[in-house]
């Protein structure tokens, strides 16, 4: 209600904006609205398309839509299928639910197990891409790879991870990769929840489900929203995994980005790769509309 | 049964700890140990014979020495001086000068950022920098990284401004200091420990990341580690597993020392917590 | 040194007036209070004659110099904020001299006078400590300390003691008053602790949704409150609020079906006047000026014991009048006995009686 008084006088306050305004105008308003434009030119990077781009209409997009081959393996459609099984698996049951599962199991917990779960989930995070994913073809490898020493050592055999599950390879690679986020943001969040909350629900005679069901997860709930909105479409845009399959084996595990990247960068089709960025972004403005109508629809908590 | 429950409850607690040790900690395993190894090998191994040699032979490469300590120094430097000084100055300005909106601004400047980011906003950024001419400089890796970094350290560190109590200011205000000495007698000092975080944060960022620099990078002189890495390949493009896994490791040690040095100095966490 | 005139000073939030037509007149080198219960404008007003707020009407002024779109370091000030706002990065010594630092103050004429005032004050012994190494008291003294080092004109506290604990905060009066005495500064305090603003003020204003309802000398305040509102947040336990209804021809007040005689009251004229538009009145009486007895007495009311509580010095009892509590104090040594029915007689010398609305009639 009450307004704060500025500190800063506006003068100041604008002059202090200045430096960011320009890096997001430039590298991110600019590049929004000038993909649309570009989506509809056949621009490339070398050749007479190049200098002199021309405009091509909705030709990129019907490439793009062409519902003939639309689903086949290494075009838009499987791109965006794979996209969307990779996402659910890796952002909603992997992270999100795996981060809030190890936040709550050690929340108030303190000693020397927490401590290490945390540095190891925090390392799998900042540990550079390249190198993880050489750890990873590693661990993942057929004959050697730590993975199946230990699933053939309890029965399981040993399944050519790379080859025949290479989906689930990446989508266990992107939660391992991620965690660290959901989990650092539930962690904190569970901490500003008083002490008393809780002890009240005990003196109640809440059991620890009872607890978590009623009182931990109703206050987490905005928190929650946030995680998913913004793991969905980081894990919708990130493009690490292609480090350990390069999009392969055929294909299998293409998800929009490395498609996008293959058309753009590989073939330098700009043009084509503009549509596609396009049709990316107007999913992900989409998913974070959803997610943010829902955030309203709860803050009547906070 | 009490009993018997929470004996079970306990049991539950200790195996979900050792299934997520496994699941995070085995595949770094790997790394920790093949760099001593002197055979090759995928699997997770006591090293036999026990061996420095591969350190050796990886310091002799220059090519990938230069590109871990120059290429890659210059770019995270770099990326960290600019997000860390342009993310104080606009974080302070939101918190303390009259912005309508402020929290809802930065909120939905994270979330877009977040859509505008990846492969996607690589198609129009590559365009960019390639006519602004910045193609194969270091300065066009770094700008690019600080445009993509700045809404999320701009989000994490309002949040932390706005938990300084303004009194602190307001109280060298009435003291007599004119507004430029607050912000440097008393408000950078506060937010120091915020600016730390944000510094370490996008060094650890920049100096990870493999897209940006291979897709604005062109000159093998230029290439940081993440690409350098791969000139441990034969000429068959079959790698060599034990020195590709020394450079990784040398690779990974800055970033993991940065981590545990802000977790020992300010605690590695969120301000606040992410909510609006 | 000066005094601060305001001149019916404003601040709207968009459409709410947090503090509206406020006029005052504080004298120079008097210790002036500002009393209210929270968001009742008073530190809003503080903060405007620090020049934190801008005033959105009306005009501040300190001694001859109108203050009123000055910047905070150009009207010659000190505060002292409720949370301290010790600088954490900085020593004792740096905290209390940053005044004096800004001002251009060599380093050793800033050492001595940083001495001098932390010597008033018993901190001196800790000028190479950091704030977080202090103890909550240790903070307070040493917010003090910086506000008197460069010599203001004018002292603001803003709710200083608020973060202490019971004892300490009663010491703390003690210091205050003592220290504004030596060095004669206008202070204006703002607190929303009547019994710091009667033990500390030379005045106080009591404000309620942005306007000083009453102002003047502690106790006069305190012996004639000018509205319900002022008698109820006066005083611990606050004055009782008794609703009754005039009875012209018989002479009397009746509350709660007791009637009693105002055949002596000092105000009869003005109360008549008052019962020709409405007889309805809310009768005052402080729980010292009632007498309780086990019996009927004359002239009484008659309620239920409800609890007893012995404070040492004093006892309260606290009595249900269908269903309102009623406090009476008694200055005795043993706990007092009664229970039950008791009777209550109110010392007629010392009633007062308010419009329904609040106003004071007599």
């Amino acid at each position: 209600m009450e307004q704060k008084p500025p500190i800063l006088s506006w003068q100041s306050g604008a002059l202090f904006l200045v430096p960011a305004f320009l890096f997001i105008a430039v590298f991110l308003l600019f590049p929004f609205v000038w993909i649309f434009y570009l989506s509809f030119t056949n621009q490339t990077l070398l050749g007479a398309n190049a200098a002199n781009p021309q405009f091509v209409g909705f030709e990129n997009y019907a490439r793009l839509f062409d519902f003939d081959s639309w689903l086949n393996r290494g075009q838009f459609g499987s791109a965006l299928f794979i996209t969307a099984q990779f996402v659910i698996g890796s952002a909603l049951i992997g992270q999100v639910a795996l981060g809030l599962a190890l936040a709550i199991v050690f929340f108030r917990r303190k000693g020397i197990l927490r401590e290490l779960v945390y540095v190891l989930v925090i390392f799998a995070w900042i540990i550079p891409d390249v190198v993880v994913a050489f750890s990873w073809v590693a661990f993942l490898n057929r004959d050697e790879g730590t993975f199946n020493a230990i699933l053939s050592r309890l029965g399981f055999g040993r399944p050519d991870w790379q080859l025949e599950h290479a989906l689930l390879s990446v989508i266990l690679f992107n939660t391992w990769r991620g965690t660290a986020f959901s989990m650092l943001l539930f962690s904190s969040a569970l901490a500003t929840i008083p002490p008393s909350y809780l002890e009240t629900a005990e003196v109640a005679g809440a059991s620890a489900f009872q607890k978590l069901r009623d009182i931990l997860l109703p206050l987490l709930q905005g928190h929650i929203l946030t995680d998913l909105i913004l793991i969905t479409l980081w894990t919708f845009n990130t493009f690490s995994i292609f480090l350990l399959t390069a999009g392969g084996p055929a294909y299998r595990t293409e998800v929009v980005s490395i498609y996008t990247y293959r058309i753009a960068f590989q073939f330098f089709d700009f043009g084509q790769g503009a549509a596609i960025a396009v049709v990316v972004m107007l999913i992900n403005l989409a998913l974070a509309l959803i997610y943010l109508i829902l955030l309203r629809r709860q803050s009547v908590y906070t | 049964m009490k009993r018997i429950k929470h004996l079970l409850g306990e049991a539950a607690y200790y195996i979900f700890i050792l299934v997520v040790m496994a699941f995070f900690g085995l595949p770094l395993l790997w790394l920790v140990l093949t760099p001593f190894n002197a055979r090759a090998t995928l699997a997770v191994e006591i090293p036999q014979p026990f061996t420095l040699d591969n350190f050796q032979q990886v310091l002799n490469n220059t090519f990938a020495v230069r590109a871990l300590v120059q290429n890659n120094m210059i770019i995270a430097v770099g990326a960290m001086l600019g997000v860390t000084l342009i993310a104080t100055l606009s974080a302070y300005a939101l918190s303390r000068a009259r912005v309508p909106g402020s929290s809802q601004l930065t909120y939905i400047l994270i979330l877009f950022s977040s859509v505008v980011t990846g492969t996607a906003a690589m198609v129009p950024i590559f365009l960019i920098i390639f006519n602004l001419g910045l193609i194969d400089t270091y300065l066009g890796v770094i700008v690019v990284f600080i445009g993509g970094l700045l809404p999320a350290a701009i989000f994490i560190m309002r949040d932390f401004v706005e938990g300084i109590p303004r009194s602190y200011e307001e109280s060298a205000l009435v003291a007599g200091a004119a507004p430029s000495r607050v912000f440097l007698d008393v408000a950078l000092p506060l937010i120091r420990p915020g600016m730390m975080v944000i510094a370490i944060w996008s060094f650890v960022q920049a100096w990870g990341s493999f897209l940006i620099p291979f897709i604005l990078l062109r000159s093998p002189e230029r290439m940081p580690a993440s690409i350098a890495v791969y000139s441990f390949y034969t000429e068959a493009g079959t790698p060599n597993i034990t020195l590709v896994a020394a450079y990784s490791l040398l690779y990974a040690i800055p970033v993991v020392i940065l981590y545990l040095f802000v977790n020992w100095r300010y605690g590695f966490r969120f301000f606040g917590g992410i909510k609006r | 040194m000066s005094g601060i005139q305001l001149d019916r000073l404003s601040k709207h939030f968009g459409s709410v007036a947090a503090v509206d037509e406020v006029t005052l007149q504080i004298q120079d080198g008097e210790f002036f209070a500002l009393l209210g219960p929270s968001g009742c404008g008073k530190t809003t007003t503080l903060r405007m004659i620090a020049g934190l707020e801008k005033a959105t009407a009306g005009t501040i002024k300190i001694g001859d110099r109108d203050v009123t779109t000055l910047a905070p370091r150009e009207r010659d000030i000190a505060m002292v904020f409720q949370d301290y706002a010790l600088y954490p990065h900085m020593n004792l010594l740096d905290n209390i001299g940053y005044p004096l630092k800004v001002r251009g103050i060599p380093r050793a004429e800033l050492q001595q006078r940083v001495t001098e005032a932390a010597q008033s004050l018993g901190i001196d012994h800790l000028l190479n400590r950091r704030p977080a190494q202090l103890s909550g008291g240790q903070q307070q003294r040493a917010a003090v300390a910086r506000a008197i080092v460069h010599h203001a004109q004018v002292f603001l506290f803003d709710e200083p003691l608020s973060n202490l604990d019971a004892k300490l905060r009663v010491e703390a009066r003690g210091f205050l008053k003592h220290l504004q005495r030596q060095v004669g500064v206008t202070t204006v305090y703002v607190t929303h602790d009547q019994a710091e603003a009667m033990a500390l003020a030379d005045h106080i204003a009591i404000m309620e949704q942005g306007k000083v309802v009453q102002m003047g000398p502690p106790l006069e305040v305190y012996h004639r409150p000018r509205t319900t509102f002022v008698a109820s947040f006066l005083g611990s336990p606050p004055m009782n609020l008794l609703r009754g209804q005039l009875d012209l021809a018989a002479r009397q007040v009746r509350v709660n079906n007791a009637a009693i005689s105002l055949e002596q009251f000092r105000g009869w004229d003005r109360l008549v006047e008052h019962a020709q538009q409405n007889v309805n009145v809310v009768m005052g009486i402080r729980p010292e000026h009632l007498t309780i007895a086990q019996h009927e007495i004359p002239q009484s009311l008659t309620g239920e014991v409800y609890a007893i509580q012995p404070l040492g010095a004093e006892s309260l009892v606290i009595v249900q009048i269908k269903g309102e509590p009623v406090s009476v104090r008694l200055f005795t040594d043993d706990t007092p006995q009664f229970s039950g029915r008791v009777w209550l007689a109110p010392d007629l010398q010392r009633v007062f009686f308010y419009h329904p609305d609040g106003e004071l009639i007599a």
